[in-house]
C-alpha cells in the first residue's frame, strides 16, 4: 500500500480543473455527442473528489457512492445516446443549435 | 512515490480533458476521453480504491466509450464540428470566461477551505479485508435498498432505449432518407445494460 503522504488537496484541485474543463466544453461545443462526453468528464471529476474525500475521512461510503454514480452514468448514456440517434435519424447533421423547435 | 503517480495520472487526465474539449473530430474526442478515464483509474489506485479502478476501466473505457464510438460510426465520422465558427456572437468567449471563473472558484474553495466533518467510524476501511470485500459488505448491508433501486433504474433505461430506438413509421410526418437505420440503431443500446 502506498503511504498517503500527498494529502488530499492536489486531488481536489485536479477534480476542480477537470470539472471546469468539462463545463466549458459543454458550453462551447455544438456537437451533441461531444457535449455528452463533456458531461462524462464532469461526472468523473466528481468521482475523483468522492474517492479523495473517502480516503480523507476514512469512510468507504464515498467509494460506494462512486459505484452508484457509475451505474447511473451507464443508464444515462444508454438513454441519451438513444435520444441522439433518434434525433439524427430525422435530421441529418444536426447540431445543438438546430434543435430550436420550441423557439417561439 | 505517490507524488510521481499523481503527476503522471493528472497529466494524462488533463491532456485527455483538453483533447475532449478541443478536438474537431468526435472520434478524437472519444479517444481522449479514454485517456482521461484511464488517468482517473490510476489516481483511484493511488488512493487505495482498487475495485473502483477496475470498474472504471471496464465500465467506462470498455463499455461507455465503445458505445460512444458505435454511435459516432453509426451517424457518420465525416461530420466534423467546426469549432472556429461562433454561431452566437460572444457566446464562446463568455463560456470560456465562465469556465475560468468556475475553475478559479472551485480551486479557491479547495485551497482556502479545509475538510470539515467528523471522521466516520461507521464504514472505516481496514487493512484486514481487501477493498472489494469491504465494498461488497457495505453494498449488501447499509446500501442494500439503493442497490436494489439501481436494478430498477437499469431496467427502465433498457426499456427506454428500446422504445426510443424503435422504428415507428406512422408517427413520422416527414420521411427522410435516414429512416432505414433503426434496426441497427437498436443494437448498441441493448449491449451495455
Amino acid at each position: 500500500m502506498m503511504v498517503a503522504a500527498l494529502g488530499s488537496a492536489p486531488y481536489l484541485v485536479l477534480g476542480a480543473l477537470l470539472f471546469a474543463s468539462g463545463a466549458t466544453g459543454l458550453l462551447v461545443r455544438r456537437n451533441p455527442l461531444v457535449m455528452f462526453m463533456c458531461v462524462e468528464l464532469m461526472l468523473n471529476a466528481v468521482n475523483l473528489t468522492f474517492v479523495t474525500l473517502a480516503r480523507e475521512l476514512h469512510d468507504l461510503g464515498g467509494q460506494v457512492a462512486v459505484f452508484f454514480v457509475l451505474v447511473v452514468a451507464a443508464a444515462e448514456v444508454v438513454v441519451g445516446l438513444g435520444i441522439i440517434v433518434s434525433i439524427f435519424r430525422r435530421r441529418q447533421g444536426a447540431t445543438a443549435d438546430d434543435l430550436n423547435l420550441l423557439k417561439g | 512515490m505517490e507524488l510521481a503517480v499523481f503527476i503522471a495520472g493528472s497529466l494524462i487526465c488533463l491532456m485527455g480533458a483538453i483533447g475532449v474539449v478541443t478536438s474537431e473530430n468526435p472520434v478524437h474526442s472519444a479517444l481522449s476521453l479514454v485517456g482521461t478515464l484511464f488517468g482517473i483509474a490510476v489516481l483511484f489506485i493511488a488512493q487505495d480504491a482498487e475495485f473502483l479502478a477496475a470498474v472504471q476501466v471496464i465500465v467506462y473505457a470498455g463499455a461507455i466509450v465503445v458505445m460512444f464510438l458505435f454511435v459516432i460510426m453509426l451517424l457518420g465520422v465525416d461530420r466534423t464540428d467546426d469549432i472556429r465558427v461562433d454561431p452566437l456572437v460572444g457566446q464562446r468567449s463568455a463560456a470560456i470566461v465562465a469556465g475560468v471563473l468556475l475553475a478559479g472558484g472551485l480551486t479557491a474553495v479547495v485551497l482556502l477551505g479545509s475538510v470539515s466533518g467528523a471522521r466516520s467510524s461507521a464504514a472505516a476501511p481496514t487493512k484486514d479485508l481487501p477493498n472489494v470485500a469491504q465494498i461488497g459488505q457495505l453494498l449488501f448491508t447499509d446500501y442494500l435498498w439503493a442497490f436494489e433501486i439501481t436494478s430498477v433504474l437499469l431496467v427502465i433505461a433498457v426499456v427506454g432505449a428500446v422504445v426510443l430506438a424503435r422504428h415507428r413509421r406512422d408517427d413520422f410526418v416527414d420521411d427522410l432518407p435516414g429512416d432505414e437505420v433503426p434496426e441497427i440503431a437498436a443494437a448498441p443500446a441493448e449491449e451495455v445494460s
